[in-house]
């Protein structure tokens, strides 16, 4: 249940946007002490357009997308913050839903994809009952209907209904689970698709088989996509606008082509650089030094300082705000952007590759 | 250079499968993870295997570090075979290859802190008599991974470091018995994207500073690309090594279809480059059961070079082909070989 | 984990040695009341059995005149069949009972894991000896077996007692020991020890057992139970004619003498069956406690 918080009336959502997150936090309480797993995260999805949260293990991007259908664990609390949704004409909180308004919220709304390698499926049930299951719990009761539309949408992930529907799970391989937990979210027609790390665990040619197909099913049906994932060429593929996430905070937040060739927070350069490349020059690959904070003892000031190569003293003081940045529709949190802009510069080059020719 | 085989530092490789194959029973019959796959590695050579789920690497690891017993074929360790040794001899191969496994959280013992890990072999193999020498040598070996402070290091246990951290703790393990080969199967895979690279490094550097030779077992091409610069990548396929050549040649200039296919599959962290990427666009997506391979080469059903009546009989071998790398394609090596070639024999 | 969080001294790692490791044991035990209630019980039957009858003589007086009577300030736990004092049988007849659990529990432990994981480590043909003798151990009932030998043989002294009843414990508990083994035996890091040559007796020993440490007390503590219920039940029976005094002859008098058909006699027949019930409890509690304390992540992070 929401905790209280101060009700100040949300803001009724434009036309466009589909989902706005306002200053949400999270904490959750574990052995060691409370977490703060989601600090103050705010960001806005169109329709149509696709989001990626990109952030290492403990950077809280898995809370965050989990609490956007509020399906968090029991010991997780939203502390502050709204998430908006537009539904037809009208703006609802999901932060603040009741259980029947969520349940109804979760699937015809916005339907999550959890990964397929773990255990998104029931072993002991046909992938038909799976369907049959979802469809009941969210009031689809007609069994000729929910056949007809799991057929639909097995062919629109490229299966055949016929031999898929019988089997079981573990007669499926990882690409086919994917392809048929994709078809199973697209089940009532949700207007958001939610995925975690949709492509982690699979091969390679099967990874580019679902970056192709949900390439296609978004501008065949036009959904709003967020997906989370550590891997960023995954977000190069499909995302139009990114977040970087760091220590439960969004430390930069930026269209593709910023972040990935005009990036301005450290964070998000140090991914950049760190990541080699298949083909094209190799560049300059580097890792970031030190290794991801512990959540439960946070560093003071900015949460990055102690890797960062640009610190000054200045950044232990206080955690600094998100700040407007030299291009448009771009946000850093760090308050020395500039010289990172002055490092990697405006042209459209990877950042490794800059930064080889650079030093 | 000539056939890639022959890199080695004294002209004999250090350690070498030939015509290895590792059956497998399982309850719908026998397999073969590995199918007379033959490796050369020369001392201090940086190599990788590449492949997705179910090609072998692995299995081509374990075989390589002696934990499996090939079905038939030999495992040549300083052009002895291995298997016909017993003993202080066996254990001796044993130790001088080492494994660095995939899985950070797996691989060191949960309840035993790191200086009990790292000196159990120091004391085991008279590396260190006494408490205080062990502690020097495992600092050593600390320093030696970058985890420094040591002293910070000794006492913790397992589950109080990062999976980076653990990994170099892996690595420092292994070198503490000085081996000359190290096996890392999929070792930077479970670790964060920003430290992946540095791990790389430093085996790089060990392979620098103490001549081991280093095999890389990964499903990421691009560290293959960045692990295998200065040295060779191998693709493996349903068992069989199917391209083994220059990590220029291989990633570079894939001649192998489906070396060609990953390549091309790839996402890249360019948003222009990965999103105008050429594909290579296969005749079916499903990977058959190694319970029931096809015939001739075992690729045929997805190539997109198939050619009826050859790719479906005979099965290709992997053979050098004029630009120094082997490929194990008719097709491919027909193509590539200089035409003169072309007309003789085949 | 940040490196500067790492490379913090914690004042607890320094301190070394057998008290350190008590003091973590208490102090992390003191966070599970229930198992605190347990080692308290433990250690007062303990005192109970072994530590008070030095100072408390045995009395064996008969006196008919007061026969099953109630509590009193003289006799806190009322008389028997007898009129003797069953608070002073209570405290007397302790020590042979837990030391017949003790060392049978030990024993069939200590069986159970040299050859369970001896079974699982070697393998092969050693593994399928041991196995089979398990298994065929198992087949065999058990109470019949004691009966008839107890009825051929003299169980005259406790230890044969002990042993024997160890010896009925094993095959059971060593299948359970292999089968953990056989589990930590696939784990990279036995690889690795394999690979790093560390021998045998260090994989065993350094490697597997030490991750078995909270199964194994916790399944030697089990083990001490199911022979402290074996030796009363025994004793009970009449199969065992053990001279002197313990809470299982002590119901075996009252079974035999007719106690059960007096009404007087609640306290007398009560008794051992709680002094029995109270430090099984205890046993059991104290186990349940173990199994969290014993798990290093739990240690560390307090």
């Amino acid at each position: 249940m929401p905790t209280k918080r101060a009700s100040a009336a949300p803001q009724q959502l434009e036309a466009d946007q589909v989902l706005s997150v306002r200053g949400l936090s999270i904490a959750y309480s574990t052995r060691r002490g409370p977490v703060q797993a989601v600090r103050d995260v705010s960001f806005d999805l169109r329709r149509g357009e696709t989001l990626a949260i990109i952030g290492e293990s403990g950077s809280g991007k898995t809370t965050l997308a989990v609490s956007l259908i509020r399906l968090s664990p029991r010991t997780a609390k939203i502390t502050k913050g709204h998430i908006l949704y537009r539904k037809e004409d009208e703006t609802i909180d999901v932060a603040s839903l009741g259980d029947s308004d969520l349940r109804e919220f979760r699937w015809s709304e916005c339907a999550m994809v959890f990964q397929a390698a773990l255990n998104s499926f029931n072993p002991v049930i046909s992938i038909w009952e799976q369907f049959l299951d979802t469809a009941r719990a969210h009031g689809m009761m007609d069994a000729k209907h929910v056949r007809s539309r799991a057929g639909e949408l097995l062919g629109l992930v490229n299966l055949d209904p016929e031999r898929v529907l019988r089997a079981f799970p573990h007669e499926l391989s990882g690409g086919m689970k994917q392809r048929v937990l994709i078809a199973l979210s697209l089940l009532l027609k949700p207007s958001i698709i939610i995925l975690d790390e949709p492509t982690t665990a699979l091969d390679i040619l099967t990874q580019r088989a679902i970056i192709d197909l949900l390439r296609r099913l978004r501008e065949q049906l036009g959904f709003s996509m967020i997906f989370i994932s550590h891997d960023l060429s995954l977000a190069a593929e499909l995302a139009d606008r990114v977040l970087t996430m760091y220590a439960g905070t969004v430390v930069e937040r930026a269209s593709v082509k910023d972040l990935f060739y005009r990036p301005r927070h450290p964070y998000s350069m140090g991914l950049l650089r760190a990541v080699p490349r298949v083909s094209g020059a190799l560049g300059n690959v580097v890792s970031i030094a030190g290794s991801p904070p512990d959540l439960i003892n946070l560093p003071g000031g900015c949460t990055y300082s102690p890797r960062c190569p640009f610190v000054i003293d200045e950044c232990k003081l206080r955690e600094p705000d998100l700040l407007a940045v030299d291009t448009p529709n771009h946000d850093a949190r760090c308050i020395r952007w500039k010289h990172v802009a002055e490092l990697v510069g405006k042209e459209e080059a990877v950042v490794a590759e800059k930064l080889g020719a650079a030093t | 250079m000539t056939a890639s085989g022959d890199i080695t530092v004294a002209g004999k490789p250090l350690i070498e499968l030939v015509s290895v194959t590792r059956e497998f029973k399982t309850p719908g019959g026998a397999i073969k993870a590995v199918d007379r796959v033959s490796l050369a590695l020369g001392q201090s050579e940086a190599m990788c295997l590449v492949g997705e789920s179910g090609c072998g690497k692995t299995t081509t690891g374990r075989l390589l570090a002696g934990l499996l017993r090939p079905t038939s074929g030999q495992l040549l360790f300083e052009g002895k075979d291995v298997w016909t040794t017993k003993g202080d001899e066996l254990a001796r191969f044993r130790r001088s290859v080492q494994l660095v496994h995939q899985d950070p959280y797996a691989s060191l013992n949960p309840i035993r802190t790191v200086y009990q890990t790292l000196s159990a072999p120091l004391f085991r193999h008279g590396k260190a008599r006494g408490r205080r020498a062990a502690i020097g040598a495992a600092t050593e070996l600390l320093q030696r991974v970058g985890l420094t402070p040591p002293a910070d290091f000794l006492v913790k246990y397992p589950h109080q470091l990062s999976g980076g951290q653990r990994q170099r703790v892996s690595i420092a393990r292994a070198l503490s018995v000085d081996p000359r080969v190290i096996v890392a199967d999929e070792a930077v895979s479970m670790v964060d994207v920003s430290i992946r690279i540095s791990l790389l490094n430093l085996l790089l550097a060990l392979r620098d500073e103490f001549r081991v030779t280093i095999v890389l077992i990964t499903h990421d091409l691009a560290v293959a690309r960045y692990f295998a610069l200065r040295g060779r990548i191998g693709v493996m396929y349903l068992g069989r090594v199917v391209e083994l050549g220059t990590s220029e040649l291989v990633v570079g200039d894939p001649a192998h279809p489906y070396s060609a296919a990953l390549v091309a599959a790839i996402p890249e962290a360019d948003p222009t480059l990965t999103r105008s990427k050429e594909r290579v666009e296969l005749r079916s997506a499903e990977v058959p059961s190694l319970l029931r391979l096809p015939s001739g080469c075992t690729f045929h059903p997805r190539c997109p070079l198939f050619e009826e009546g050859l790719c479906d009989v005979q099965v290709p071998e992997l053979l050098p082909i004029p630009d120094g790398r082997q490929v194990a394609c008719h097709v491919a090596a027909r193509e590539r070989a200089p035409a003169a070639e072309l007309l003789g024999v085949r | 984990m940040s490196v500067a969080a790492l490379s913090r001294p914690t004042t607890r790692s320094r301190i070394t040695g057998p008290l350190a490791s008590l003091l973590d044991f208490l102090r992390l035990l003191s966070k599970k009341p229930l198992g605190l209630v347990g080692l308290i019980g433990v250690l007062f039957f303990v005192v109970l059995a072994f530590i008070v009858p030095l100072f408390v003589p045995y009395q064996d007086a008969v006196d008919v005149t007061a026969i099953y009577q109630p509590p009193s300030a003289a006799h806190p736990l009322g008389t028997d069949s007898s009129g003797r004092d069953v608070w002073n049988q209570i405290i007397h007849g302790g020590r042979d009972i837990l030391l017949v659990g003790f060392v049978a529990g030990f024993f069939s432990t200590l069986i159970a894991v040299t050859f369970g994981s001896l079974a699982a480590v070697a393998g092969g043909k050693v593994d399928a000896l041991i196995s089979g003798a398990a298994d065929f151990w198992l087949t065999i009932p058990q109470i019949p077996i004691i009966v008839v030998l107890g009825s051929i043989l003299k169980f005259n002294s406790i230890w044969i007692i002990a042993a024997l009843l160890a010896l009925l414990a094993w095959a059971g508990l060593l299948r359970q020991v292999r089968a953990q083994v056989l589990s930590l035996k696939e784990r990279d890091y036995i690889e690795a020890a394999r690979s790093l040559d560390l021998g045998l007796f260090h994989i065993i020993f350094k490697e597997i057992l030490p991750n078995m440490r909270s199964y194994i007390v916790i399944h030697f503590i089990l083990a001490m139970t199911a022979a402290i219920y074996g030796v009363a039940g025994l004793t009970l029976l009449g199969l065992i004619p053990l001279s002197g005094q313990n809470w299982g002859l002590m119901l075996n008098y009252a079974y035999v003498r007719g106690a059960l058909f007096f009404k007087d006699s609640l306290f007398y027949i009560l008794s051992p069956v709680l002094a029995i019930t109270l430090f099984q409890l205890s046993l059991v509690w104290l186990a349940s406690a173990l199994e969290d304390i014993f798990n290093p992540r739990l240690r560390s992070s307090g």
